[in-house]
Parts: C-alpha cells; structure tokens; sequence
C-alpha cells in the first residue's frame, strides 16, 4: 500500500466533498431558517440555496463557482510516517484537484497580478500543524470563498471597552457587512492572544459543528447572547431583509496580554464547506463529515 | 412587487419600468466583468481604445465563473454573482459609456452607481449568491471569452441565458436601494441591541 498516493487520493477526494456537498448540519441549519423565516424575499433566497445545494449535489458539480482559496488543518500523531512529504502531497492534490473536480484556479500573485491557474502559489494551499500523540493523520480540507473573507475584521481593542466593546463590535461588524458576505453565516469570533492569534482563533471556529457550543458554559453563553442578536439586525438572506443573518456564532478565546484585548471577526458564508478524513498508518481511512467509503479494506 | 420577463436588448424604458422587489427573468445575453476587467475597461475609456465586446442593451453580469474547456467548447459549471461593491469605484462610467442597461450581481452597489443607474436608465438586481450550479443550467452557450489574459474568473466572458432568475431588483432606475433600506433599518435595530447588552 503506498501511503502517499492514498494521502493523495483522500486529499482530492476531501476537496471534492467539500465543494459539492454541504455537510449535515449546515444543511439542517438552512433549513430550519427557511421553515422560521418570515420576509418573503428572504424565503425565496433560502429557497434558492436549498434548491441549489441538492442540484450541486446530485450533479457532482462544485454548489458554489468561487470554490475558495484552500486550506487545510491538520492534526498529525507525531507517529505517523513521512510527516516532512505531507505538503508537497497536499500541493499535488490541490493541483489534481484543480483539474479534475474542478476547482475554479483561485491563487494570484498579488504584486505581479497573475493567475498560478492551479490553486497553489506561495504560501498556498495554507497549512495549519497540530502534532498529536498516536500515528494517525487528521486532514480537514477548507475551501475559502472570498466573498466572506472580505468581510473579516480585527480589532486592537483597548481593555477598558471589555465584553461590551466586544458586543458592539460584533453587531457593527455584521450590519457594516451586510449582504456581501452572503448571509446567513456563521460567525467565528476570536478574542485574545496577539492579532494573528484572535484571527486564528476566529478562523478554526468556523470548523466546529453548528449545533455545538463551546465547552466552557460562560463562552457557550456569549455565542448565544451575540447569535440572538445578530439576528435582530435584520440584514437577512444575502442581506435583502429577514430574521436570518446568522446560522451560528463561535466564540474562541486565548489567555491576552494585560494591555491588549484584540478580537478578531471571522465569515463564512451559508454556502459553509469543509470536509474531514482521518487516514491510519495501516491505511483506514474514516470520513469524518461526509458519509463515504471508496477506500473500504 | 412584479414577476417580469425580460428579453436582450433592454431599453432604458424597460428598465425604468422596474421596481424594487420586481423578481426577473431575463433572456438574451449577458456579459460578465470582474474587477479587473471594470480596470481595464476605464483604462480603455481614458485612452479612447475600442472594447472588444459590447455591453449595449445587455446585461452586466458580475461573475468569475467556474468552466471547462472540452475539445474546443467551454462548459459553464458553475456561475453564481460576484460581490458588487468591489466594482463601485468604475461602474458609473460603464453605465454612463457602454450602455448597460442592467446589472446582475449580488450584496448591492453604492451611492456612485445609484445616481448612475437613475441619470442613464438602467437597474441593478441580485441573483442568490452561491446558487451557481442553478445559474448555470440557465447559460445555454458561452458565446465569446475576452481578456483571458486576466484568467479565466476575471476574463470577458459573453453567455447566452435563458429565463436567468429569480433576479431580485435591488436598485432601480429612479434612485431607490433595498440594500439602503435594509443597511437604515439595521441600524436602528443596532442601536436598540446595543442598549440591550448595557442592561
């Protein structure tokens, strides 16, 4: 069994799953915000959505043309063989993938402007580390649309302005935002630690499942607080009115420094793509978001 | 709040006759410009340089489409909106010089584009972003592709579409927005739970 061109294979095959079907849970979630949503504009943009999401589905077809820039979180036992090849195996995906999904070719130079037209570039497909204890490999593929992307913000807050500035931040991030982020999104919100840390943080919270609040029941209890009211905004599906601009807000913290209070606002758009496996040495391979089992022994 | 049929060339009667909340659905052509093509449509324009397309009468669909080339035809695979406000900064002289009558695209435009569409008749409406394998079963046929140079998302590409829709009027052509009224509305529910979290 050669393990690279199964990481490989799972890798092309993770993206593919991430592009054309939404996992359970956000589907659900869109769902029910159709069934409670009572502007009529609102509902046909729902509809749409869901009618959408089953086309992409059925077709094979990416549900989305920005297929994102991707990256990908990974938590690798520190067991598992060939840990310094797994990059440049991602990198093979990513261009396979390009061609065979396909995947729209999303990576530009940003001084010289052009197209790598197969999705890697420098620094990209971005990769995110976690070494654990064991010998399996964790990969989540997270194609990143750029509608969404541009309405992330960050801000040093000053420690005095606390939980309050923080609310008020989060609610003028998502009315400021309007409908360009396509609404309605889950919102990742990372507080502490440094400015790359907060927005970290604010990005990798978009990876836990909607129906699952933080552990810690004080920050389960500011999602909510701040969910409930996002949605009294009244932006709506793809910000043309209604009661759902929001599918979730996450809430990550790190520990921040006595001077410093830095919040990070991440989106995602409702179109929320991910896809998880994990690969054992021996060569399992469990699908972690999708039911799929093309690699079965 | 209408259910219209709109057929290529639009005239600017056709598009003052719009309403917001107006659903449509339009058949003839569209042509797609992203935000490099809006830049090198003005650099065109500034240096009086011919477009090697035609916006006339037609639809102005913001949209990097996601296709592919089998033998020599393009398939389109996918092609929902792009954001709008990103092409703000151009799209009056567009409006004003290429004779768009219509924009599709989505999350609405600003003040400058507004004016535009009320001073040369022309509306803007949004399609579900993110409903892009449903926008492509409307495109029949990729006609042309321009500016390929820029990469196939940001190229010039002319679509032939049939019954495209639901596209939502956003703006019409007498200075109305659905977005500004959403983005006021907004802001006073801002105000009241701003005020909630300080009890």
């Amino acid at each position: 069994m050669n393990l690279e061109a199964l990481i490989e294979d799972v890798t092309v095959d993770l993206l593919r799953l991430a592009v054309t079907k939404l996992p359970e849970d956000v589907k659900e979630a869109l769902r029910k915000a159709y069934r409670k949503e009572r502007n009529p504009t609102g509902r046909t943009q729902l509809k749409t959505m869901l009618d959408n999401i089953e086309a992409a589905e059925k077709a094979g077809i990416p549900i989305c043309q920005d297929t994102g820039l991707i990256s990908f979180y990974l938590e690798a036992g520190y067991r598992f063989n060939g840990l310094g090849k797994i990059e440049h195996i991602l990198r093979k995906a990513v261009r396979r993938a390009t061609f065979e999904i396909p995947l729209r070719p999303n990576a530009l130079d940003p001084i010289m402007h052009e197209n790598t037209n197969d999705n890697t570039g420098r620094n990209v497909p971005y990769v995110h580390w976690r070494i654990t204890d064991g010998d399996s490999l964790k990969i989540t593929a997270f194609p990143k649309g750029g509608g969404s992307e541009n309405c992330c913000a960050l801000k040093m807050m000053k420690p005095a302005e606390g939980l309050l500035g923080l609310k008020r931040f989060v609610v003028e991030t998502v009315v400021e935002a309007g409908g360009m982020p396509c609404p309605p999104t889950i919102i990742g919100v990372g507080i502490g630690g440094g400015a790359n840390i907060a927005m970290e943080l604010a990005k990798m919270s978009l990876l836990r499942p909607i129906g699952e609040p933080n552990p810690d029941e004080n920050v389960a209890k500011l999602e909510r607080e701040l969910y409930e009211a996002v949605n009294r905004t009244g932006v709506g599906p793809m910000g043309l009115g209604g009661d759902s601009t929001s599918l979730a807000v996450k809430v990550e913290y790190a520990h921040r420094h006595p001077a410093s209070y830095p919040v990070a606002i991440a989106f995602q758009c409702w179109a929320a793509r991910k896809a998880s496996a994990v690969i054992h040495s021996n060569g399992e391979v469990e699908y972690l978001t999708h039911k799929h089992n093309p690699h079965k022994r | 709040m209408a259910i219209v049929k709109l057929r290529t060339p639009i005239t600017r009667e056709d598009a003052r006759r719009l309403r917001l909340g107006d659903i449509v659905y339009v058949t003839g052509t569209f042509v797609t410009a992203r935000d490099a093509a809006h830049k090198r449509m003005i650099q065109y324009l500034e240096e009086g340089r011919k477009m090697p397309f035609t916006f006339e009468g037609l639809t102005l669909f913001h949209c990097g489409p996601l296709v592919k080339k089998v033998d020599s035809q393009w398939n389109v695979l996918a092609a929902g909106p792009t954001t709008s406000m990103r092409m703000e900064p151009f799209e009056n002289r567009v409006i004003q010089e290429l004779g768009v009558r219509l924009i599709v695209g989505k999350g609405g435009m600003g003040d400058k584009t507004r004016e535009a569409l009320k001073r040369f008749g022309a509306a803007y409406g949004a399609f579900t972003g993110g409903a892009a394998v449903l926008a492509a079963k409307r495109i029949k046929k990729v006609k042309d592709v321009k500016w390929l140079d820029l990469g196939v998302p940001d190229a010039v590409w002319t679509f032939e579409v049939d019954c495209f829709g639901p596209v939502i009027i956003g703006m019409d052509a007498h200075g109305n927005s659905l977005f500004r009224k959403v983005q006021a509305e907004a802001l006073k529910n801002k105000a009241g739970i701003i005020s909630g979290f300080m009890r």
